[in-house]
C-alpha cells in the first residue's frame, strides 16, 4: 500500500493512500486535504502544491527539474530545504511512502 | 452568529473555476450567512485545463480532476446545487429564478458565468463531426471522435487550437490548422513569439495555413463533415473538425437585468457591477485594466480566481486594496511550455533574451521604459522574475533584458524585498 502522510501548519496530521501514478497534489485534492491548491491542474506552472518532505523520505525522490526548481521561487510561502511541487511527485514510481509538510499558504 | 446575519444569503451562478473560488473565500473569510453555488452542468466542479492537454491522451484513463474533493463543500457549508439553469436575476426581489421556477433569494450576488465558444456560422457548419472544446462533456466527445479519425481540420490558431492539434499530432494523426490571421495566437502574443510557435508546429508535421480563414464545410451522404474549405478555395480532408475561433461572454444574465454590458459584464476596481450587491467575476467581467487605460476582460486560470477571492473578500468584510495583480497565463504545445506575465499591447517594444533557435528564449515587451509583458518558452527563471519586475517603473532596462548574463534573478529578488 502506497501511503502519503500530510502535516499542516496548526500541527494536524492526515494519512492519505494512494494509487498508483498519482500525484501527492491530485491525492491532496481527492481526499479533501486542505492547504494544496494545484490552480494549473498538474503542470508544474502554478507553484499552488508547494509541499515540505522530510528529510528521511527525500534521498528516494527524482531531482529538481529547471521548470519545477524556478517555479518554487514563485510560491506564496517562501521555500526551504525539501520544498517540491506536489504535482511532480507521483506514487509508486517516486515514493512507496513520504511524509511532507503543508506550508501556510499557497 | 445574530439573525441579521444568519438572514445574509450569497448566491454564486457558476462552478467553474471562478465560481468555486468565491463560494470558498466568502466562507473562509468569515461570511456566516447562506452560500448557494448554482452550476448548469451535472459534473462535480472540475480543473479546465487538463481538458485540451492530458485529458485527451487516449493512452491514459479518461479521468478530470476534480477542483475540491466531494466533501469540500458540505465541510464548508456551500449548497452546491448541479444541473439547475437560472432563468433570470430579479434585482428588486433580490432573488435569481431557477428553471422550474423556483426562486432562491440572495442579499450578495456574484456572477461567474464564464464564456462560450463562438460559434461558426458558415455553410456546412452543422454537420457532424465538427466540434468545439470548452467544458468536461465537450472533452469526452473529442475524446471519442479522435480515436478513429485521420484527418483533423483545426479551425483557429488560438491556445485552445494549438493545444488540441499539438495532442493529435502526437498521435499520429494528419493534422490541418486553418488560421485567417497571419500569425498563430496574434490577439494575445508578440510577433517572435507566435513566429517561433508558427515554425514548432509546422517542424512537428501540423500543416499551418495561415492567412487562410475557413469558408465552408462539406459533407457526406450520412451528414458527417467530410472537406474542410479554406477562403483561399483549398480542400482539406477532415474526419473531425474542432473549432477554436475564441469566446463570447456568458451576459445574457446580466443585460437581462438591466447591468452595463461591454464585452464582459461592467464591473470597477472591486469586480463589483452597478448594483453594490451584485458581482461578477471571472472570463464574464470587463474590469478597468491595471494599466489604466480602457476595459479588458481576460480568459484564464489565474485571473478567475483572483478575482473571486478579491470578490468574496469585499463581500465578506470589505478588504481595502483595489484588484491588479499581475495576470499570467500559461500554455503547453508538443513539449514547450509558454509561459506569459504581464499584458502586452500592439506596437510595444520588444527585446529577445536567449536564442529563438535553441528553444529557450523569452520576449520582453516594453511600453518605453515600462514592462509591461514577458513571454517565456522553456525559461521558468525569466517567467518567475518578470512576475516580480512587472508594474515597477525602470525595474530594468531593455538593455538589460536581452543580455543573458545580466543577473535577472538577483534583480527582481531585490525589487521584491523593496516592497
Amino acid at each position: 500500500m502506497i501511503t502519503a502522510t500530510f502535516n499542516n501548519y496548526i500541527g494536524g496530521a492526515e494519512l492519505v493512500k494512494m494509487e498508483q501514478g498519482v500525484s501527492i497534489m491530485k491525492a491532496a485534492i481527492l481526499n479533501g486535504v486542505g492547504n494544496i491548491v494545484g490552480e494549473c491542474g498538474g503542470q508544474a506552472m502554478c507553484a499552488t502544491c508547494h509541499v515540505i518532505v522530510r528529510p528521511e523520505h527525500r534521498e528516494q525522490l527524482p531531482p529538481l527539474s529547471e521548470d519545477e526548481d524556478e517555479m518554487l521561487d514563485c510560491a506564496a510561502t517562501a521555500r526551504a530545504e525539501g520544498s517540491r511541487l506536489g504535482c511532480q511527485l507521483k506514487a509508486g514510481e517516486h515514493f512507496s511512502t513520504i511524509e511532507v509538510d503543508l506550508p501556510e499558504t499557497q | 452568529m445574530n439573525i441579521s446575519e444568519h438572514l445574509q444569503s450569497a448566491v454564486i451562478i457558476g462552478t467553474g473555476h471562478s465560481g468555486v473560488q468565491a463560494a470558498e473565500t466568502l466562507r473562509e473569510s468569515g461570511w456566516t450567512g447562506r452560500i448557494v453555488l448554482l452550476g448548469e452542468e451535472q459534473h462535480a466542479p472540475y480543473q479546465r485545463p487538463p481538458l485540451s492537454k492530458d485529458y485527451l491522451d487516449l493512452d491514459k484513463a479518461a479521468g478530470p480532476l476534480p477542483l475540491r474533493a466531494p466533501s469540500f463543500f458540505e465541510e464548508h457549508r456551500i449548497e452546491l446545487r448541479l444541473g439547475v439553469r437560472v432563468e433570470s436575476i430579479d434585482r428588486a426581489a433580490r432573488s435569481v429564478r431557477l428553471s422550474g421556477r423556483e426562486q432562491v433569494p440572495f442579499s450578495k450576488l456574484v456572477i461567474a458565468t464564464g464564456a462560450s465558444n463562438r460559434a461558426l456560422d458558415i455553410p456546412g457548419s452543422a454537420l457532424s463531426g465538427i466540434v468545439g472544446l470548452k467544458s468536461l462533456d465537450d472533452a469526452g466527445n473529442l475524446r471519442e471522435l479522435l480515436g478513429p479519425a485521420w484527418n483533423i481540420v483545426v479551425v483557429g490558431a488560438g491556445f485552445i487550437g494549438l493545444e488540441f492539434a499539438s495532442a493529435a499530432r502526437a498521435m499520429g494523426k494528419n493534422v490541418t490548422v486553418l488560421e485567417f490571421a497571419d500569425r498563430p495566437m496574434s490577439r494575445a502574443l508578440s510577433p517572435a513569439m507566435g513566429d517561433f510557435f508558427a515554425r514548432h508546429h509546422v517542424d512537428a508535421g501540423i500543416n499551418l495555413r495561415l492567412s487562410e480563414g475557413i469558408a465552408s464545410f462539406l459533407g457526406d451522404e450520412d451528414g458527417n463533415v467530410a472537406t474542410a474549405v479554406s477562403t483561399s478555395g483549398s480542400q482539406y480532408a477532415a474526419d473531425l473538425v474542432v473549432v477554436g475561433v475564441g469566446v463570447v461572454p456568458n451576459t445574457g444574465l446580466a443585460r437581462a437585468a438591466g447591468l452595463p454590458v461591454d464585452n464582459g459584464i461592467v464591473v470597477d476596481h472591486d469586480l463589483r457591477t452597478e448594483d453594490p450587491d451584485i458581482y461578477a467575476v471571472g472570463d464574464c467581467a470587463s474590469f478597468p485594466s491595471p494599466t489604466g487605460t480602457g476595459r479588458i476582460r481576460l480568459e484564464s486560470v489565474q485571473n478567475s480566481t483572483d478575482q473571486a477571492k478579491h470578490a468574496a473578500g469585499q463581500i465578506a468584510g470589505g478588504a481595502d486594496a483595489r484588484y491588479e495583480p499581475v495576470p499570467w497565463f500559461w500554455s503547453i504545445q508538443g513539449g514547450v511550455r509558454l509561459q506569459i506575465a504581464g499584458l502586452s499591447s500592439p506596437g510595444n517594444e520588444t527585446v529577445l533574451r536567449g536564442d529563438p533557435g535553441s528553444g529557450k528564449f523569452s520576449v520582453f515587451c516594453f511600453d518605453g521604459e515600462v514592462l509591461t509583458a514577458v513571454e517565456s518558452v522553456n525559461r521558468p527563471g525569466d517567467h518567475v522574475a518578470a512576475r516580480k519586475l512587472l508594474g515597477r517603473v525602470l525595474a530594468v532596462t531593455p538593455e538589460q533584458c536581452g543580455d543573458t548574463a545580466f543577473d535577472l534573478k538577483s534583480q527582481s529578488n531585490a525589487l521584491a524585498l523593496t516592497g
